[in-house]
């Protein structure tokens, strides 16, 4: 797979502060990459270099192969977080304005925009000013804007926020059919759920500098702590959980489960494998959940940027 | 990608159908027509009030000088005294009384005029009675020392000198008047165009910071492109009020004059009244021949292109500078900071036209101010009607659009950062580091 987006080394300075320190990140193509850090850690600069609306100091941004140009801002998709419309222009008229701004001819953005008004089921609203609108309704219209001219690579900054969980749904499903039909997501959020959800890569910027990137499997692979949750029933409560203590690492376990007398994490140190584990308890007692635990998106967001 | 001709469709489109501007261009002929119609028909009133003035005059020179008019009627009183004078006036209802007191000394012919009335008497009625005895009292004292009134009056002469340049060129002192009053309205008009349609376009610059809308805009046009096609578009949608402006102004006037019957002539203000008394001695009709005369030395084709090429290349540089304090700030209240550094050299260009190019329309100062960008539309409009080389305004022009399309690209510049800091008020020092980014 190649990479659609490329910055290399990005670096970029307001006065005395820098914002963004050597970012390097690489975007396949086809991914939903998520784009990930805490307030403040230079993301929305990232973003805004790509789409061109400030330069880096140094380094280079390569879209599927070639510099930065002008011309390649028809070929990206930009959902800010900071977003609005111009409030007292139609729906419609602004729509296609917008449209038109991405070079898009008024028959083909008016014919693009009469499908999706259907698809997302707003087709009513197209003489309404936006000042008439909710929020989230206003939301789904930039929405369609984003993606009305089909480009490359499609940038969301928290495209979610504002949405009730239906709505978001959708978008979400709409975010995923783009991406089937070949588009590429940056996507920016503090929602780990929706990142655990949607993205298959991810980078993390913290302080300006990027500290993680690569694909969310490989990342939580080396996340893994061999730590695995175990729900076991048994009538000698007290003797099961001595007996295993005495050979495995034990931790507080804290999932939810119906009727298990005994709730354990239990890590496994190198002596013992898996499977030597699920034997060991099987002899001891009934068996009724066993599962490693995986490490989440929030987790290694938080342990990463309390290292760094 | 060329958007331009796409936003300026857009910002015009916007302003043109926004409720407040329609309700603007069509309400403010009517308030304005309404005003002076008013105004009209209250001093029509206040001129057709009839008043009389009792007058008692010791001396008796005064006497044949105070002919009763449409307006007012003279009552000569005599052989009475002041006090009951002032009782009969009174009770007469009389506007006043004038009193003309007898020198007993006999040295000059009359001590001391005064008037007496319940309110204080009108600036115009007082200059009226004022001229009057003047004009007498003078001829009184010719009289009395000797000198013939028919002479002086005979030896009076008007001299207009009548110029010409080496070259052959012909033009006098009315001339000179005609091409100040053809300067100065252009000069004018340029200053009240800008002062009302700048802060449009500020605020239309400020638009998509409030809307939220910037960033979006931002990723697909440069800001110099929105800049450009927001000062074009306001521009063409203040030029479409201002039309409309004089189309219906022109309209209502005439329709309502000619319903009401308010004589546009009666709309004299007294101020006028006098002027015109002080011309009297003038030769009027010989004046106005000259006028007419001077009128057609202008140049009036150079006069017409220059106006428009300055006329829109001054709204242009200005309007530019109010998109740059649009771009530095986001919201309105934070822009009186940036109002002054606009009007000033507004006002400059405006004092420098009437106090130096009237002086010396072609001296160092003139001339250079009729290059500076920022001074150069209303000082060159007011020197062009005296003959300037066209090597001159082409470059002066060449200088203002050049200014222009600089003002432009800077406000581009401080808008494109202005986003990246919202709510935050910025110092000059800030503006200035921010340019360098």
């Amino acid at each position: 797979m190649t990479d659609l987006l490329i910055t290399d080394s990005v670096s970029k300075n307001f006065g005395n502060f820098r914002a963004l320190n050597n970012v390097s990140i690489a975007v396949p193509k086809g991914s939903i990459f998520g784009l990930l850090g805490p307030n403040g850690a230079g993301k929305t600069t990232l973003i805004r270099i790509i789409n061109q609306i400030t330069m880096p100091d140094t380094g280079g941004v390569f879209l599927d192969g070639e510099p930065l140009r002008p011309e390649h801002i028809k070929n990206i998709g930009y959902l800010p977080e900071e977003r609005g419309l111009y409030k007292s222009m139609k729906v419609g008229e602004q729509a296609l304005y917008l449209a038109q701004l991405k070079g898009l001819s008024k028959q083909e953005a008016k014919q693009r925009l009469k499908y999706w008004f259907e698809k997302l089921e707003i087709g009513d609203w197209w003489n309404k000013k936006i000042q008439e609108l909710s929020k989230g309704q206003a939301q789904k219209i930039q929405f369609i804007v984003t993606v009305l001219h089909r480009p490359k690579l499609l940038i969301f900054d928290e495209p979610f926020s504002g949405f009730d969980p239906i709505n978001a749904n959708l978008i979400k499903d709409e975010i995923l059919q783009l991406r089937d039909e070949g588009a590429t997501v940056i996507f920016s959020t503090h929602r780990m759920e929706s990142v655990e959800e949607l993205c298959d890569h991810i980078a993390l910027i913290h302080k300006s500098n990027k500290v993680l990137d690569g694909k969310l499997t490989d990342i939580k692979k080396t996340y893994r702590t061999n730590t695995f949750e175990v729900g076991l029933q048994t009538d000698a409560i007290d003797q099961v959980t001595r007996d295993i203590k005495e050979k495995f690492e034990v931790l507080p376990a804290t999932f939810k489960n119906l009727n298990d007398d005994v709730k354990l994490n239990i890590k496994l140190n190198g002596n013992y494998n898996s499977n030597e584990l699920l034997s060991f308890l099987t002899s001891k007692a009934e068996v009724h959940h066993f599962v490693e635990v995986i490490p989440s998106a929030n987790d290694i967001f938080i342990q990463t940027v309390k290292n760094n | 990608m060329n958007h331009l001709p796409l936003i300026i469709k857009r910002e015009y489109l916007t302003k043109v159908k926004n409720k407040s501007f329609i309700i603007m261009t069509f309400v403010s002929p009517l308030i304005m027509v309404a005003l002076i119609l008013v105004v009209a028909y209250l001093s029509q009133i206040n001129s057709d009030k009839e008043r009389q003035i009792s007058i008692l005059d010791e001396t008796g020179v005064l006497d044949g000088i105070f002919e009763n008019t449409e307006h007012t009627t003279y009552k000569i009183l005599s052989d009475i005294s002041l006090d009951s004078a002032k009782e009969l006036v009174k009770s007469r209802e009389d506007y006043g009384l004038l009193h003309i007191e007898r020198d007993v000394n006999n040295n000059a012919i009359v001590s001391q005029v005064s008037f007496y009335s319940d309110d204080s008497p009108s600036l115009s009625i007082l200059t009226s009675l004022e001229r009057k005895i003047e004009k007498r009292l003078e001829d009184e004292k010719l009289k009395i020392n000797g000198v013939d009134i028919g002479k002086i009056e005979a030896s009076k002469t008007n001299i207009d000198i009548s110029q010409e340049t080496f070259s052959g060129e012909k033009t006098s002192k009315v001339d000179s008047y005609m091409k100040l009053a053809f300067g100065g309205a252009a000069g004018y008009l340029l200053f009240m165009f800008i002062i009302i349609y700048g802060n449009m376009i500020m605020r239309s610059v400020i638009e998509e910071k409030t809307s939220r809308i910037i960033e979006i805009i931002i990723s697909s046009v440069k800001p110099i492109q929105l800049m450009l096609g927001k000062i074009i578009g306001t521009s063409l949608a203040g030029v479409t009020q201002f039309a409309i402006w004089v189309l219906l102004g022109g309209i209502l006037i005439t329709v309502l004059t000619a319903i009401l019957g308010i004589s546009m002539a009666e709309l004299q203000t007294p101020q006028q009244d006098l002027m015109n008394q002080a011309m009297q001695n003038a030769d009027i009709g010989n004046e106005m021949q000259l006028a007419m005369q001077s009128f057609f030395n202008l140049p009036l084709t150079n006069l017409v292109i220059a106006f428009m090429f300055f006329f829109i290349g001054g709204y242009l540089l200005y309007s530019s500078l109010y998109a740059a304090v649009g771009a530095a700030v986001d919201n309105e209240t934070d822009t009186q900071q940036f109002m002054l550094p606009i009007i000033m050299p507004l006002v400059l260009a405006v004092y420098v036209g009437i106090f130096t190019v009237i002086e010396d329309p072609h001296g160092t100062v003139s001339t250079v101010f009729s290059f500076i960008p920022f001074t150069s539309p209303v000082v060159m409009l007011m020197r062009i009607p005296f003959g300037v080389p066209i090597w001159q305004q082409v470059l002066s022009f060449a200088i203002l659009g050049g200014t222009f399309i600089f003002t432009v690209w800077f406000a581009a510049k401080i808008y494109r950062v202005g986003i990246l800091m919202y709510g935050k008020k910025p110092s000059y020092k800030e503006l200035y580091k921010w340019i360098k980014y």
